[in-house]
């Protein structure tokens, strides 16, 4: 029995239509800690390519490397790192958050770097005009860039949304009890190993390709210009 | 800082594991990427249809649940496998299949004035596609090789979580034992991006060397 429901031993079919709904229970902790990843990223990785692009070195030289260091090092590592460290320093959060603010941090190095590229796509000329009608910098990057850079970096961004809903497994051995998690546990106490990790595999893919149609359904109806100007 | 430097000796020999893990699983990914990209490509339907089944579903799914599901329940299908194997195959079938996509791209992307020539030449489609779609293709598929490098790198710390003795699991124990995160944390994230950086620089000579044997250098400028 997990969350409540009892599993049916009788056969492998019963067994496997038993811990469905365990395992959603589990899927819903995975969509929740890949909703709540991916907005740090989008937000944290904002704030990374902004840094980036300062022309203060002082600033923009450390924040490079930092992005470089959380890039090439392991999640499983920073998230043991998080997991461990954090309540060292008193900062005591739910193993959820731990994890999800690991994801977070990994993914805003690469979505910092998709920022990155997408501003600097949009053509100079715009810079330049709002040069001309006097326009602050930050009133330019609000009104004239991003609109015209979000549209062209959605389907990378959507690439890294697929990737991090298939890294949530790792917040396992952290004891969040999201989709192989659960799975876990029905295995150690059944013994039963085959069916709750099949089904598991099966629920990715389908999670896989619903998001994957869902980003290029996102994809298709921002217009490829930009979105408007107001 | 003593206590860092006591504990490298134990990190030191996991780096050892997880670098022969990583070259391992890294050649066997590159030569499923190479088979499935072509296959994907095959006029054969029961390659191509083998090659696409393969690549959806380990592109498809976590890594983390394939490695559960070649350790745990593959033996309950009679095949038991030792954790070393299933890391390696669990990690060589992942970033085979995240290849597979790269080479079919890079073929893909070879001029299609190139194939004319070949025709024109009277050149067989074998002879074609080893001598000259796949030399121009390799140009082109090194720099995502050299992410996709890197990527196995930071994934061969999941073999901890399936008993391997790699970095990351010499990291787990030393931090049980001397129950201190900082130092043996910081250690372990410092080395995995000093052999991040080493297999960068050494993908990023290997991307030059073939260029230059492929002759896709630019003309060095006379002055």
């Amino acid at each position: 029995m997990l969350f409540g429901i009892p599993w049916d031993l009788s056969s492998e079919w019963a067994f496997a239509v038993s811990i469905l709904p365990i395992l959603l229970r589990g899927m819903v902790v995975t969509l929740q800690a890949t909703a709540l990843g991916f907005a740090i990223a989008l937000g944290f990785g904002l704030v990374l390519a902004v840094l980036r692009s300062l022309p203060i070195k002082l600033i923009s030289w450390p924040t490079a490397v930092f992005i470089e260091f959380v890039r090439d090092t392991p999640l499983l590592v920073q998230l043991y790192f998080l997991y461990f460290v954090l309540p060292n320093y008193g900062i005591i959060l739910p193993a959820f958050l731990t994890g999800a603010i690991a994801l977070g941090l990994q993914y805003s190095a690469y979505t910092s770097e998709v920022y990155r590229a997408g501003i600097e796509a949009v053509p100079p000329g715009q810079w330049e005009a709002a040069r001309a009608v006097n326009m602050p910098t930050w009133l330019a990057y609000r009104d004239v860039i991003v609109p015209q850079a979000v549209p062209r970096v959605i389907p990378a961004l959507g690439n890294y949304l697929v990737s991090m809903l298939k890294e949530t497994p790792l917040l396992s051995a952290v004891t969040v009890l999201e989709m192989l998690g659960v799975a876990s546990i029905i295995g150690d106490r059944t013994f039963r190993y085959l069916t709750p990790l099949t089904m598991v595999g099966g629920l990715f893919l389908v999670l896989t390709l619903v998001s994957a149609w869902l980003v290029r359904i996102l994809e298709y109806r921002l217009p490829k210009g930009g979105l408007p100007l107001k | 800082m003593e206590q860092w430097l006591d504990l490298l000796p134990p990190l030191m020999r996991g780096v050892r594991v997880t670098a022969q893990l990583a070259l391992a699983s890294t050649v066997l990914g590159a030569v499923l990427a190479f088979a499935a990209g072509i296959g994907k490509l095959s006029r054969v339907t029961p390659i191509r249809w083998l090659s696409v089944v393969y690549i959806e579903i380990f592109r498809g799914t976590s890594l983390l649940v394939q490695m559960f599901w070649l350790f745990f329940a593959l033996p309950l299908l009679g095949v038991r496998l030792d954790p070393t194997t299933a890391g390696i195959l669990a990690l060589g079938l992942n970033i085979g299949a995240y290849g597979a996509e790269v080479v079919r791209g890079a073929i893909l992307a070879v001029d299609p004035k190139q194939y004319e020539a070949s025709i024109a030449l009277n050149f067989g489609p074998r002879y074609t596609l080893w001598h000259i779609v796949l030399p121009q293709a390799l140009v082109e598929m090194m720099p995502p090789f050299g992410n996709l490098v890197v990527q196995n790198l930071k994934d061969t710390a999941l073999v901890s979580l399936i008993t391997l003795t790699d970095l990351t699991f010499h990291a787990q124990n030393l931090r049980n034992l001397t129950l201190d995160s900082v130092p043996v944390y910081t250690l372990t994230l410092l080395l995995y991006f000093a052999m991040a950086l080493v297999l960068t620089f050494a993908m990023r000579l290997l991307e030059r060397f073939i260029a230059g044997r492929v002759g896709a250098t630019q003309a060095r400028a006379r002055s």
